[in-house]
């Protein structure tokens, strides 16, 4: 970790200009130290960025470098827009997202709000709960359709054994509109110990004399959990949203390994959809159009949501 | 102290918690154990109906993910001499023997490679444009900051169009360095946010002591700031590890052959017979998620300040 630029000009200074060259130094030191990081994400981002852009004009194939590059506007954008297709691709991601935040909300917090009981093991709990969501989604994803068999499944087994329903009269990844409920059950499964560690933290900073406050003047458990526990939680839990919900909209490798986006189109989300445009179909010109708008749309949600949020926090 | 006798849970609210909490425990580990569990098991064992909980351990499914089989006449089989291992005796078993090793082991060569490669290159970055962001006034701080954390709203899919092309025409396509360039950029968001985190909760002090001491603001860096920042610094190494690793979409989109990792590979362990190998599936992801468990495991204090990046400090 020796960087000769950085340090010889402050070495080579005379001891008297040190003070007044030293405030110089470190801005240089600040851009030193900062460029390499802004070079690389202009490399591998924006310059990137920028070509998606461009390419989006075009009607581009990437199988075919060779051929004869046209501008089309934004006929691109048009046809992704009026695409009957597209908006049924948004309503499975939609579902997706809507369903997976509801129960990992849901889910998420009541565990944060058991474990926060601090009973006597809590800690080991908590840390084997949140082992699936460091793992690989593609591998456990690959897992779960094993799991998921209609003849040889465990989770078939347990419906059966639970509920009686026999086990190979369904199919959670075939047809029969499981699928898309499939694959809220597993990333549900992934990533409910995300909301219940950030709900956990936020249950931890509620101090407690606040509750005491509340006992002296005689409130409710129930009272106190709804005018105290629920407003202090909101801004962590709707920070874990925002997390989720990013992350869920671009939501790919997981989703891909389970059903590759089928039955039919049951579980194609906007992700899956631009791969098959991108690698399959190689539509370059048309998919960088679809990425952009993609792009939008998450930064569009994620600015509104992240303004709501700091008016939940600013009371 | 009598307050804590207001807030603290009743003896039997612990218990419900406690109770409910464990039986949450115990439905989402299934699916671990399951793996687990299915690697050990002999072939016909793992398509067994009704799944079969107690089982003959096998190991087959390691066998087979390490070595590629072929089948041999009738006559050749039972013409070979007796198998001289114990991997010799449970392909033979199978009816089998044994062609070669698998491509398994260098899958999972590129993922450490690509891994610690990427993982490395974040941090050095990441701790000095942190350092920058925490201590100087960089201009547009936070338009900068805001900047380095959009990169990550992008779905992966989108950037791998332009970085396709891009790596087609240098010759990175398929190249371990093209996809560790690649993982620092998409680590750097996390390496940044959180080591300035960190950084920040060093205080300035120590610093501003070393530098009346004639040390230069690099040698404060160096020989202050590094060692204070060390804890931090594993920590977010771990994290952009566990990305890494565990990343999918740029690895099948961009590697095919020389570079690609173990999660683009996974998926294709077959069976010789065709269809899915399955214990040798559950084989190879008991092996490559067991590290990340282990790491998962070693980070707990600090995994709620990686997951948020670093917007939530314990």
């Amino acid at each position: 970790m020796s960087d000769p630029p950085a340090t010889r000009p402050a070495a080579a200074m005379p001891p008297a200009a040190a003070g007044r060259i030293r405030g110089l130094s470190d801005r240089a030191i600040a851009w030193i130290f900062v460029a390499p990081t802004i070079f690389l994400l202009l490399a591998i981002n924006i310059f990137p960025l920028l070509w998606t852009i461009r390419l989006s004009f075009t009607n581009y194939a990437a199988n075919k470098p060779n051929a004869e590059l046209k501008w089309v506007g934004l006929r691109n954008y048009q046809r992704i827009l009026t695409d009957e297709d597209t908006w049924a691709n948004m309503q499975a991601t939609a579902h997706f997202l809507i369903w997976t935040l509801v129960f990992q909300v849901v889910l998420g917090f009541a565990l944060a709000w058991l474990i926060n009981r601090r009973f006597r093991g809590n800690d080991l709990l908590t840390t084997l709960i949140v082992l699936p969501m460091m793992l690989s989604p593609a591998v456990v994803g690959n897992f779960w359709t094993f799991l998921y068999q209609p003849q040889i499944g465990l989770i078939n087994y347990v419906v059966e054994a639970v509920s009686g329903v026999p086990a190979s009269s369904f199919s959670m990844l075939g047809p029969g509109g499981w699928a898309p409920w499939a694959i809220v059950i597993v990333d549900t499964w992934m990533w409910t110990p995300f909301v219940m560690l950030i709900c956990l933290a936020g249950l931890r900073s509620i101090p407690d004399y606040i509750y005491e406050a509340a006992e002296i003047d005689r409130a409710s458990k129930w009272r106190q959990f709804w005018t105290i526990t629920v407003p202090m939680v909101l801004p962590f839990l709707m920070l874990a949203v925002l997390f989720r919900g990013i992350e869920n909209f671009k939501m790919f490798d997981l989703v891909v390994l389970l059903t590759g986006g089928g039955p039919g189109s049951e579980t194609l989300l906007a992700s899956i959809e631009l791969k098959r445009e991108a690698f399959e179909k190689w539509r370059t010109g048309y998919s960088s159009a679809y990425a952009i708008i993609l792009f939008v749309t998450v930064f569009g949600l994620a600015s509104v949501y992240v303004k709501a949020l700091n008016r939940v926090k600013e009371r | 102290m009598s307050a804590v006798s207001i807030t603290e849970p009743s003896r039997r609210a612990k218990w419900v918690a406690g109770i409910l909490v464990t039986l949450y425990a115990a439905v989402t580990l299934m699916p671990l154990l399951w793996i687990f569990a299915t690697g050990f098991k002999s072939g016909p064992d793992s398509i067994a109906y009704p799944p079969k909980v107690v089982f003959e351990p096998s190991l087959a499914g390691y066998v087979n993910l390490f070595t590629t089989q072929t089948r041999l006449g009738a006559e050749a089989f039972a013409a070979l001499p007796p198998p001289e291992t114990w991997y010799d005796r449970i392909v033979r078993d199978q009816g089998m023997v044994i062609a070669g090793p698998s491509r398994f082991g260098e899958r999972y060569l590129n993922s450490v490679i690509i891994g610690f490669g990427s993982t490395f290159l974040s941090v050095v970055l990441g701790v000095l444009a942190a350092y920058a962001f925490s201590r100087f006034r960089v201009p547009l701080k936070d338009d900068l900051m805001f900047f380095i954390l959009s990169t990550r709203m992008m779905p992966p899919i989108a950037v791998a169009i332009p970085i396709y092309l891009m790596y087609r025409q240098l010759g990175l396509s398929d190249t371990h360095l093209g996809m560790i360039l690649l993982y620092t950029a998409v680590n750097m968001s996390l390496a940044v946010w959180l080591l300035k985190g960190f950084i920040d909760e060093i205080p300035r002090e120590y610093e501003e002591a070393a530098l009346i001491d004639g040390y230069t603001r690099f040698q404060a860096f160096r020989k202050v700031v590094l060692p204070q920042a060390a804890t931090g610094i594993a920590a977010t190494a771990i994290f952009c590890l566990i990305f890494a690793w565990n990343e999918y979409a740029f690895a099948v989109l961009l590697t095919s052959g020389t570079a690609q990792t173990a999660p683009p590979f996974i998926p294709t362990i077959l069976a010789v017979g065709g269809g899915i190998d399955w214990p040798a599936v559950a084989a190879a992801a008991t092996l490559f998620l067991l590290p990340v468990m282990i790491f998962t495991i070693l980070l707990r204090k600090h995994l709620l300040r990686g997951i948020t990046f670093g917007a939530v400090r314990k």
